[in-house]
């Protein structure tokens, strides 16, 4: 159990965790990791995604009006870890629920989990010194936003504390689906390079082989999220796990 | 956060534990360039001269300090003194702070500006800044609060201003500002972000706050004028905090005058019936939301709780950092108003004194109706009046009955449907 891209590009798949059911999440989770990835990030719903576009902001209203906390989340990512120990998983917030929970709680119970890594889309470097120890003390990888806005002195400080993979954002904006990659994306990674040798993968509208191709002339890892979300929402629950295996088993075709 | 490791952080914009930065950080960027912009222009005499001159002669300050007898004589207590933010240009003391970040982002060279509005009068107040600077204007707005603050809409498309309606959750003040920062986000490297309160990521309530501290440092010099000595008690509205924030600031040293806030009490203590943060049972516990650290009405997974007031300006599930720092250290207390006293309240400012207040402001002329009456005849008490009622009238004709008969009309007074 580590964040590790065996293939290049590695691929992350981000799940908005409980849309449109926790057992149907965990079986697309299951077969995203079947045919081919790499990483499964396991987003937190939350009432508020001030980060995220249409797509991501439907799902997890959906998951907020079902119920879904965090604590499920967490059981959610135990039964994923026992069913498949080599894969790598990331647990992915707003900063709230976890406040609300507590972030020496949390760390604890990710870590117990058997979560490999964290994201909190909200949380910047510099306000992060008691959950970088909290990570630290649970052996956890904090895993930060690096953006095309951010200068080189943000990005080494970024690149400093980061640990698993540095999560590139292709372009300024919202998550959501764009026709082609943002050539903001190969200059950030580009630069980024210089500060950090762990892998870097890019995310933030892609959507299809073609950009994971693109991605993978200069980052290490694609990260896909509202593509996915969108193919659940559109596909019959009792399908949506073999809707998104093929998904991803085409992406690297 | 909870366990404290960042609150001893050096960073600035820090109140106690409160505030901070906690934004996606396509933003981080931004926000240095604008508290870098800001610290600045603070120390440019020419811009705060520029400033001072739009205030005075464009916005119509300083603001009377008015003393409200008739009122005073129906409480039978406490002198009660209006600061009279409802006699600025647009109606309310939001133009204190949308002419100062207008400013700045001219100095910035941004060409665009984005906001959000609860009531519409911070909405009206950018518009209206955007207009006298030459600037692009898009407002979000929840579609909720569009319907019932209708008329700040027409104003705010009359000055120019595109107004963009916002459905997600309540589709209230919460929602507009997620949207205007998503806008934000999206064009962060043309726009500039004119945020309404004293809320949001630092340098937000600092600058808000500065740019609302006018408010204080006029009132103190008018009562010390007028009264030869210092209010017993200051009591302001809170929704985002801004007005009181400005009203009380130039007066936290004076530990011997009384700071009271007042929230919305809405038409229940349950989570969701209320914007009351501070309220003790069924109210806020400190979260982050939309960018700071501060008090947030949310249920025990973390979820932000929805929230009800018949003020659009109150209805806000958060509240600025600085009032979460006074409340803890008791400098400050925090009251709530239901929205019945504060349409009670509209309708007694409106027959003594001829003053018609906004909504948000009637919950502090309710507190002080409440309190007036308990303390000496020498004391004093000064509303800030923060806003008047215009934008009200739909609102007031259905809670009120106004469109009945006039014996219903006059039966207003009395009591409130609410």
């Amino acid at each position: 159990m580590a964040i590790k891209f065996s293939k290049k590009p590695g691929i992350v798949a981000y799940l908005t965790a409980g849309d449109p059911d926790l057992a149907t999440t965990r079986d697309i989770a299951l077969a995203a990791i079947d045919n081919g990835a790499d990483v499964i990030e396991l987003g937190v719903p939350f009432s508020d995604p001030l980060a995220d576009g249409p797509v991501i902001q439907r799902a997890s209203e959906r998951a907020v009006a079902r119920g879904v906390r965090l604590t499920d989340v967490l059981a959610l990512a135990r039964e994923l870890r026992a069913a498949r120990p080599e894969a790598g998983l990331v647990l992915f917030s707003y900063l709230n629920p976890v406040v609300r929970m507590g972030m020496k709680t949390f760390c604890a119970r990710a870590a117990e989990a058997g979560a490999d890594g964290v994201l909190l889309t909200d949380m910047i470097v510099e306000e992060a010194a008691e959950y970088l120890e909290e990570m630290k003390e649970n052996r956890l990888a904090p895993i930060f936003l690096a953006a095309p806005t951010s200068p080189d002195a943000r990005l080494k400080a970024i690149a400093a504390v980061s640990q698993g993979f540095v999560y590139a954002i292709s372009r300024v904006g919202i998550t959501g689906t764009q026709q082609k990659i943002a050539e903001d994306a190969s200059g950030l990674v580009a630069r980024l390079r210089r500060f950090t040798t762990l892998p870097i993968a890019v995310g933030f509208g892609i959507s299809n082989a073609e950009h994971v191709k693109t991605v993978g002339e200069f980052a290490d890892a694609a990260i896909i999220g509202s593509a996915l979300v969108a193919l659940i929402e559109k596909t019959p629950p009792p399908q949506a796990a073999e809707a998104v295996g093929q998904f991803i088993a085409a992406l690297r075709a | 956060m909870s366990a404290g490791a960042t609150i001893d952080s050096p960073m600035a914009g820090r109140f106690g534990a409160y505030g901070g930065r906690y934004v996606p950080e396509t933003l981080m960027a931004a926000l240095e360039e604008l508290e870098a912009a800001y610290n600045a222009a603070q120390k440019d005499p020419a811009f705060q001269t520029e400033l001072d001159d739009l205030l005075h002669n464009y916005c119509g300050r300083p603001t009377p300090l008015y003393f409200a007898k008739r009122l005073t004589e129906q409480c039978g207590g406490a002198k009660i003194y209006l600061k009279r933010e409802d006699l600025l240009h647009t109606g309310a003391h939001k133009i204190n702070n949308a002419l100062g970040q207008g400013l700045l982002a001219k100095r910035m060279g941004k060409q665009r500006i984005i906001a959000e509005t609860g009531a519409g009068q911070h909405g009206v107040a950018t518009a209206t800044v955007c207009a006298l600077l030459g600037l692009e204007c898009v407002v979000y707005m929840g579609e909720e609060d569009m319907r019932r603050q209708e008329l700040n809409v027409y104003r705010m498309r009359l000055l120019g201003t595109e107004v963009r309606g916002v459905s997600a959750g309540s589709a209230t003040l919460k929602d507009a500002i997620n949207e205007a920062m998503r806008d934000w986000v999206t064009n962060v490297r043309t726009t500039y972000y004119i945020l309404g309160s004293a809320l949001g990521a630092h340098p937000y309530p600092t600058m808000v706050r500065n740019f609302h501290r006018v408010i204080s440092r006029e009132a103190r010099v008018q009562m010390l004028e007028r009264e030869g000595k210092l209010p017993t008690a200051i009591v302001a509205c809170v929704g985002g905090g801004s007005n009181a924030i400005g009203a009380f600031y130039e007066f936290l040293p004076d530990a011997n005058v009384q700071l009271i806030g007042v929230e919305a009490g809405g038409r229940g203590t349950a989570l969701g019936e209320h914007a009351a943060r501070f309220q003790k049972i069924g109210g806020g516990l400190p979260g982050v939301l939309q960018g700071t650290y501060s008090y947030v009405l949310q249920n025990d997974a973390g979820q932000v709780s929805n929230t009800h007031s018949v003020s659009a300006g109150l209805d806000y599930a958060s509240v600025g950092p600085e009032h979460a720092m006074l409340h803890d250290s008791g400098r400050a207390s925090y009251v709530s108003c239901s929205d019945a006293d504060a349409l009670k309240a509209t309708v007694t400012l409106s027959r003594t004194e001829g003053i018609l207040p906004a909504l948000e402001s009637a919950h502090a002329v309710a507190e002080a109706i409440r309190l007036a009456p308990t303390m000496a005849k020498t004391d004093v008490l000064m509303v800030n009046l923060s806003g008047r009622g215009d934008k009200d009238m739909g609102i007031l004709a259905r809670e009120l009955d106004l469109k009945g008969s006039e014996a219903a009309v006059r039966q207003a007074g009395e009591g409130t449907k609410g």
